[in-house]
């Protein structure tokens, strides 16, 4: 098995995860409205800079009935008085005697207009482009495309000082413009998101049941841009907030209207007099700059779930095994004369905030040499956690609660090194996804070659002659031109013979099969099959072939055990199972197989 | 059901669909002048494996596929090629069942939203009455109404998208591999509940499936595709006991039967069948 495969295996293991204990995915939960909301509740960080934007928005409003001073009064006792002198101005005055905190508390509400203009434009421009780009896709998307990228290829603040000459000193024009500029920002990720949402079925579903485009737009895609874009709009107000006071302190605002910038130039002007008079402007907008991007990022954290799902406490999994120790123990021999034996094994995942469940719960099972054992189940049974733990591939969140993979005299499980020195080599992988486990971006043949050679003392040319021969075993008809081909150029089942080339290479005793064929057509299928069955026959491999297809166990399987709920209702020799199913599950099982042929 | 009286409901007549991939490339030819039938109340099997074109056909009657030339008529209309305004008013009688129920429910949309979003006539209290009907329809709870899609298995998912196909009382149901993502025992269940419906409805499937099992459980007549072709049709029982072109039977013998001892011979069947047709290809 190439070291390529294992990290792909570890996602299909995720995958694979059974489906009541998944947490839902980021995109699910950019929608779950009232659960981002506790979250965002329960984020400090995210209370603090809502609780800050909230007083900035009051003071804002009221700044009439807060500030102690109107903007424009003049005490020249006052003039460049430091802050928290013996004066009546609290953070002292400027140059021209006027308060400054007065001036900072009355330019908070151009500040909040001037946001709102640069949000406003910004979305609407952006949202409106990237859903008609990004639905409509062709001439309209290539246009809107054009001028987006026109667009972002302006320099803004070069631009906007540019502008001055031509509109004169006013912020909210300049800040409207400033929102076209960042529109673009805007308008990609929303033709992003649509044209992912364009895919999904049911906007084919929508459109079957004659919804108009202008519906299907408003009602469904809409939806899907709804959480990126709440998110992107805490950075646009950040970077408004930034720009405007930027545009102020270089002098192109209204001089005669009192805004952050322009206290911050004249401080600045005057710091030889007064250094501490930067301060008060300079701290005031870089905390409502940080406000803004920290609550974009707790918005980012409460509807994409990015770092929510936390492993389950220490304490709680220390519990959960001793639960599991203090039951009567399993014997924890080895089945005589078995390739591998489990016993008792238990894989837990975290549930909610600190609680473990159990998926797999007490599995016993052996895979003798030249056997081919099947484990069958539904989805959610655990079948493909017990494979991936005989594997030691199991996700990271998964922990192993009890039991023991006893393979040559060692238990896999408790033994990492035991288990680094078996995989590859003499338990080999067969996933289920065969084009998602090879690397798109290399060929074939370095890929196989470079697992091959990580287990094994190889030379190149060794490994070459090696795999060309085996490849031509599984029934590549020309294995030197696979060799040299990148995956997307062969089909599915040839695919997953390179894979099965791959897990041959190192000569293994056991293969673990992780629904093999279920992603193939039933004609490729068959011949895999047969393949698998010639390679038993003729290496006397041991093989565990997890899958849910009963025609598939009735085609390849020796013995066969029934999984259900974590644990293994029924094992038996495969004829016996289906002349006289003995578990009612089995039974259930069983009569719900479709035959192609009887009625 | 016969065709004799008012004919068929369904009528795709010379279906060529072809996708253009560049203007100086010569066009990808999907579906290669099919035509097929199917009868109020009849369903018809689609079966085929990847790449055959079975679920372009059906794209192709839901108006989601491009119709390069040829025909598709239902109850004599002629349903291809309209602007989907035009679509809305004479195709509403088809609807579908896509494969996927994770993708084919929108995540941020109650059910019930998304059972009333195509039914357009009526009071918000007639709707909402209807919406009860439908989730009784298909043996939901009248409570799942509140919920999202995410709450649900896959197999409750599956009936939710057939209470949405039934919002309109369509007389034909695209089903595109409905139960391929589905547990068997879910399968057989979701599957009875579409006979069910059809017993009380009389609609008629398009039943598209890669799964010869499943197209024997619930077709009339069965259509064999290959590489956008129709290589066989017959009824149901004829097509899945005896199945006469080379390909069909191919498919026949490589679909495993869930019995060790049959599928011991079959095997044997499926060996021998593959030496004959190499043979005969060689001569």
């Amino acid at each position: 098995m190439s070291t390529v495969q294992t990290t792909q295996a570890g996602l299909d293991a995720r995958d694979a995860r059974p489906e009541a204990g998944t947490p839902p995915g980021p995109r699910d939960d950019g929608r779950g409205g009232d659960a981002a909301l506790r979250r965002l509740l329960h984020d400090p960080l995210a209370l603090g800079a809502m609780g800050y934007v909230a007083l900035v928005v009051v003071v804002g409003v009221f700044a009439p009935l807060i500030a102690p001073n109107s903007p424009n009064f003049v005490d020249l006792s006052q003039a460049n008085a430091a802050p928290f002198s013996d004066g009546d101005f609290l953070l002292g005055g400027d140059s021209s005697g006027r308060d400054v905190l007065s001036r900072l508390l009355w330019a908070t509400r151009g500040t909040l207009v001037a946001c709102v203009i640069v949000l406003v434009v910004s979305t609407v421009v952006g949202v409106v482009g990237g859903l008609l780009a990004g639905y409509f896709r062709g001439r309209t998307e290539v246009v809107a495309s054009w001028i987006a990228d026109a667009i972002m290829a302006l320099p803004g603040i070069v631009l906007l000082i540019a502008l001055y000459s031509v509109i004169g000193p006013s912020i909210p024009t300049a800040m409207a413009v400033f929102g076209v500029l960042i529109a673009p920002a805007n308008y990609r990720l929303v033709r992003a998101v649509v044209a992912q949402v364009r895919g999904e079925l049911y906007i084919d579903a929508a459109k079957v049941s004659g919804l108009s485009d202008l519906r299907i737009v408003f009602r469904h895609v809409l939806t899907a841009v709804r959480a990126p874009i709440l998110i992107q709009s805490g950075y646009v107000l950040a970077a408004g907030i930034g720009i405007q006071a930027g545009l102020e302190f270089l002098g192109l605002g209204n001089p005669s209207v009192p805004s952050w910038g322009g206290v911050l130039e004249q401080a600045f002007s005057a710091i030889y007099l007064n250094p501490q008079g930067v301060v008060a402007p300079a701290v005031l907008v870089s905390l409502t700059t940080l406000a803004f991007v920290l609550l974009g990022n707790a918005l980012r954290d409460a509807l994409q779930g990015s770092g929510r799902r936390r492993a389950a406490t220490a304490d709680r999994v220390a519990e959960a095994r001793a639960a599991r120790a203090a039951r009567p123990s399993p014997s924890t021999a080895p089945e005589a004369e078995a390739l591998v034996t489990v016993r008792g094994l238990a894989i837990g995942y975290p549930d909610g905030e600190s609680d473990v469940r159990a998926v797999v719960d007490g599995v016993d099972l052996c895979v003798h040499r030249g056997e081919i054992h099947g484990l069958v189940g539904e989805s959610g049974s655990g079948k493909s956690q017990t494979a991936f733990a005989m594997l030691g591939l199991l996700p990271k969140d998964a922990t192993v609660l009890g039991g023991a993979v006893l393979f040559d005299g060692a238990d896999l499980l408790a033994d990492p090194r035991a288990m680094r020195r078996a995989r590859g080599t003499r338990i080999a992988y067969v996933p289920q996804e065969p084009m998602s486990n090879l690397d798109p971006t290399i060929t074939i043949g370095r890929q196989l070659t470079l697992g091959l050679r990580a287990v094994k003392r190889m030379s190149k040319d060794q490994a070459r002659t090696h795999l060309l021969g085996l490849l031509g075993r599984v029934g590549i008809a020309d294995p030197e031109a696979v060799f040299a081909m990148y995956p997307h150029q062969i089909s599915g089942g040839m695919a997953q013979r390179v894979l099965i080339t791959g897990a041959i290479a190192g000569d293994p005793e056991l293969i673990v099969a992780d629904e093999p064929t279920t992603a193939l057509d039933v004609t490729v299928q068959a011949d895999v099959l047969a393949l698998l069955r010639e390679l038993r026959d003729e290496r006397g491999l041991g093989m565990l072939l997890v899958t849910h297809d009963l025609g598939v166990v009735a085609d390849i399987c020796d013995t066969v055990s029934v999984m259900r709920h974590g644990t293994i209702v029924e094992h038996q020799e495969v004829r016996a199972l289906f002349a006289a199913p003995e578990h009612p599950y089995t039974r259930e099982l069983l009569s719900s197989a479709l035959d192609p042929e009887e009625a | 059901m016969t065709t004799t009286d008012h004919g068929p409901l369904l009528r795709v007549e010379d279906l060529v669909v072809e996708y253009r991939s560049g203007r100086l490339r010569a066009p990808k030819r999907v579906i290669d002048d099919v035509s097929l039938e199917i009868a109020p109340g009849e369903t018809l099997g689609l079966v085929g494996e990847s790449g055959s074109g079975k679920t372009t056909i059906g794209r192709a009657v839901l108006g989601l596929a491009p119709v390069t030339s040829g025909r598709i008529l239902l109850d004599g209309t002629q349903i291809s090629g309209l602007r989907r305004r035009e679509r809305r008013d004479r195709a509403r009688g088809v609807q579908a069942i896509f494969q996927d129920p994770y993708s084919s429910l929108n995540p941020s949309m109650s059910i019930a939203d998304i059972l009333a979003e195509p039914i357009r006539e009526g009071t918000p209290a007639s709707r909402r009455e209807r919406v009860r009907e439908l989730l009784d329809a298909v043996g939901l709870p009248a409570d799942a109404g509140r919920r999202r899609a995410r709450e649900f298995s896959g197999g409750q998912r599956q009936r939710i998208a057939i209470a949405r196909a039934l919002a309109l009382r369509p007389r034909l149901i695209i089903c595109d591999e409905p139960t391929s993502a589905l547990d068997m025992s879910t399968q057989t269940r979701v599957l009875g509940l579409l006979r069910d419906i059809q017993a009380r409805t009389d609609v008629s499937y398009l039943f598209i499936s890669h799964d010869l099992g499943v197209v024997r459980a619930m077709s009339d007549r069965t259509a064999v595709l290959l590489g956008g072709r129709v290589v066989e049709e017959g009824t149901a029982e004829q097509i899945a006991r005896d199945p006469r072109h080379p390909y069909s039977r191919r498919l026949q013998m490589a679909t495993p039967v869930a019995d060790p001892v049959l599928q011991a011979r079959r095997r044997e069947e499926r060996a021998t069948l593959l030496r004959e047709q190499a043979r005969s290809a060689a001569a």
